[in-house]
């Protein structure tokens, strides 16, 4: 197990080019030792890329890797000691379950009797321990991919495990199952954990950090409630949560922010730069209220449209021209025509160019 | 004028693939199909298109037999799970195939697709081929070319189940928009999600095991499902089930867990009941201690996993929050939302739709 660091790590796949696109712009991280991290981002985001470039598989072009303090940038995939699942199983087909999971440990020689106790401990984990003495390729689809993340997790003394969009083959409703095992595993042996996918819903469950990617560059790294409380650019407002962040335009004018619906306060501790573009208030349609009456919170609207989707209401309000999700429990009473919408203070967040502008307190 | 289905039944092997099916479909209605994986749902499609052929039964569509009428005289358009498109030819072309294949002449079959495309938001895409284009694109090709038809029945099959949440959210709302102006047709959408079969559909139809167990209004069905097994399906994730009983005037719940009896249920006999609660309807409070199982984040949501003296259960936080597994959590249960079935899974009372539902 190891901290890892990325240093001025970028990567291109036309070295060669004279103008070359990168695939992974230059970028600093560092994963902490025994931490769970999600790499989340759309595909062709460049985080397979990064994966690789952790594992060695691919050498970056620019910058440097670190494993405890030690430079590793050069050293090959072995060395480094990392297991990796990828998006598909990989199984010795001619194996039985068994030998597939003690494989890693017999090509390290490590003694018979503690093969079988590690083995057997993955085993019981996985639900594979009826099926240890099966063929492999035998077995289910997802079954197979138990078994290639067995692969990883026998060896206790890997930096990290990383994991390429694991779950794809994978039942629904054993997801739950295996997300909560790897849950297991991190708490129980400490290890690092890094897992890539491109569905907000899977990152957010698993991982302690999420590292948001778009376009070769790492946008917002922090925690669920972070990424869901505090976007740090529109982008991630939209890309996480369900509704998506609303998003209102608006010009600051004193103190003041003034939208197509009226005008609100600034909130406290967030000062607007004079000079600022492309102003826009986001805020999250849990979070929006109807209201009585006006007031320094409070812009105007009108109900376009009441969704209903069961556990929940939506409610989409014109702004002029825009248009503001509100969410409401189920059979709440939306009101008609036109309304006010309280935005509360502490859930209101202000964009400048696609950008969070940040609190101070 | 309507697509009636009465008596369909379809066997194989002694399985049941459709069991005594009995619908009517009306032009301009838009109907979700909802149930689970292998309850039927493709089946069904799969009859109406007539690509599978019923063992018993009649299937009339207008008041004329629909299944002895071939396959390529129905009028009938599908979309499948996975995007299928011509992959040698472009976007337009695509579109435009099932014009041309009918004979109309190009230059209309071109309009009519670029029509269509505007529709669906691929306008300025139609030279791409589709192997160019995203998930999400890929599927709005498929759905203009089935749109392109104006056929009179329009079956789509899980059209979003491979699509990412953030595409689904945003297709599921394009297609509401999309659908609303197909007063022609018939329109036929299964899914496994209840939220986007209560979301998209004037009427819900709820199938398992090849079977229809319930079907009518969305938001009736929703707020009053006439069985466990039903109220499962309808509810994501599957409404939570106490085994209990009521006692003195009381809900007995397993683990001596006692709740006021709601006003619902105040005429019911004392004696052993299964309770049912959405996940929606228990929030983080002080009456029974819980332990977390695992906490899952969904959209804007924390789905808690727990296990306490009533058994485990599932419930929704809205926000996003951090609970690790093997944390301790006390929950309170709000009875005003709990529904009562018999030892069978027979509903017996549920809570009133609220004034707003009834609207």
């Amino acid at each position: 197990m190891a901290t890892i660091e990325l240093c001025d790590i970028a990567h291109t796949y036309e070295p060669d080019a004279d103008n070359p696109t990168y695939a992974l712009k230059a970028l600093n991280l560092v994963w902490q030792d025994g931490g769970t991290y999600a790499l989340l981002g759309p595909s062709g985001c460049g985080k397979t890329t990064m994966l690789n470039i952790i594992s060695g598989l691919i050498q970056p072009t620019r910058g440097k890797i670190l494993f405890d303090n030690v430079d590793f940038t050069r050293f090959s995939t072995p060395k480094r000691n990392i297991a990796q699942v990828f998006q598909f199983p990989v199984i010795y087909t001619l194996m039985s379950v068994e030998e597939n999971l003690s494989f890693p440990l017999v090509c390290r020689k490590i003694p018979a009797a503690e093969c079988t106790r590690r083995v057997n401990e993955v085993a019981e984990l996985l639900n594979l321990k009826d099926k240890l003495k099966r063929p492999a390729r035998k077995l289910a689809a997802d079954e197979k991919q138990l078994i290639s993340l067995g692969r990883g997790l026998v060896r206790q003394d890997v930096s990290a495990l990383l994991m390429d969009e694991p779950l794809t083959v994978i039942d629904p409703q054993l997801k739950f199952e295996i997300r909560r095992k790897l849950k297991q595993i991190n708490e129980l042996y400490g290890l690092t954990m890094v897992y890539v996918t491109h569905d907000q819903n899977e990152a957010m469950t698993f991982a302690d950090t999420i590292v948001v990617m778009n376009d070769g560059e790492v946008i917002q790294i922090g925690t669920p409630q972070e990424l869901y409380n505090r976007p740090q650019t529109t982008y991630v407002g939209y890309f996480i949560g369900s509704p998506a962040m609303n998003f209102i335009k608006c010009t600051l004018a004193g103190n003041k922010l003034q939208t197509a619906g009226g005008s609100i306060s600034v909130p406290s501790g967030v000062s607007i730069p004079a000079d600022a573009q492309d102003l826009k208030i986001g805020i999250r349609p849990r979070h929006v209220r109807f209201t009585d009456s006006a007031g320094i919170w409070a812009i105007k609207g009108q109900v376009q449209l009441v969704q209903e989707f069961g556990n929940a209401r939506v409610a989409t309000v014109g702004i002029q021209e825009e248009k503001l999700r509100v969410k409401l429990n189920a059979g709440a009473t939306v009101p008609t025509g036109d309304v006010w919408l309280a935005l509360p203070e502490e859930n209101l967040c202000v964009y400048a160019d696609e950008m969070l502008v940040n609190r101070h307190r | 004028m309507a697509l009636i289905m009465q008596n369909i039944d379809i066997r194989e092997n002694g399985v049941a693939h459709l069991d005594d099916i009995n619908l009517t479909f009306r032009r301009g209605g838009l109907y979700t199909v909802l149930g689970r994986t292998l309850a039927g749902k493709t089946t069904l499609l799969r009859t109406i298109a007539g690509l599978q052929q019923p063992q018993k039964g009649t299937l009339t569509l207008h008041g004329s037999d629909y299944l002895r009428l071939p396959v390529w005289k129905r009028r009938v358009a599908m979309v499948y799970q996975q995007f299928i498109n011509y992959p040698h030819l472009n976007v337009l072309a695509n579109v435009a195939f099932p014009l041309q294949r009918a004979g109309i002449p190009r230059a209309e079959a071109h309009q009519r697709a670029r029509e269509v495309l505007g529709k669906v938001g691929l306008a300025d895409f139609e030279k791409r081929r589709p192997g160019a284009l995203s998930g999400g694109q890929q599927q709005r090709v498929a759905l203009a070319r089935a749109l392109v038809k104006r056929a009179e029945i329009l079956l789509l099959d899980e059209p979003l189940v491979n699509l990412d949440y953030k595409l689904r959210e945003q297709l599921r709302e394009e297609f509401q928009n999309i659908f609303e102006g197909q007063d022609d047709a018939i329109l036929v959408y299964t899914t496994t999600d209840p939220a986007e079969a209560i979301q998209l559909g004037h009427k819900m139809i709820v199938m398992d095991e090849g079977g229809v167990i319930q079907q009518g209004e969305p938001l009736a069905v929703f707020n009053a499902p006439v069985t466990i097994r039903c109220a499962e399906i309808i509810n994501d994730p599957p409404m939570n089930i106490f085994n209990g009983a009521i006692e003195n005037g009381d809900i007995q719940l397993q683990g001596s867990v006692r709740l006021p009896l709601p006003a619902h249920m105040a005429q019911l006999p004392q004696g052993p009941y299964r309770f049912g609660l959405r996940a929606v309807d228990l929030q983080l409070g002080r009456m029974i201690g819980s332990r977390v199982e695992l906490s899952e984040i969904s959209g804007s949501q924390t789905i808690l996993h727990l296990r306490g003296d009533i058994g485990s259960f599932i419930l929704f936080e809205d926000g996003v929050y951090r609970h690790a597994i093997g944390d301790t959590v006390q929950v309170d249960l709000n009875s005003d939302r709990i529904f009562s079935f018999s030892a069978d899974g027979n509903l017996i009372a549920c809570p009133a739709a609220t004034e707003a539902d009834r609207r």
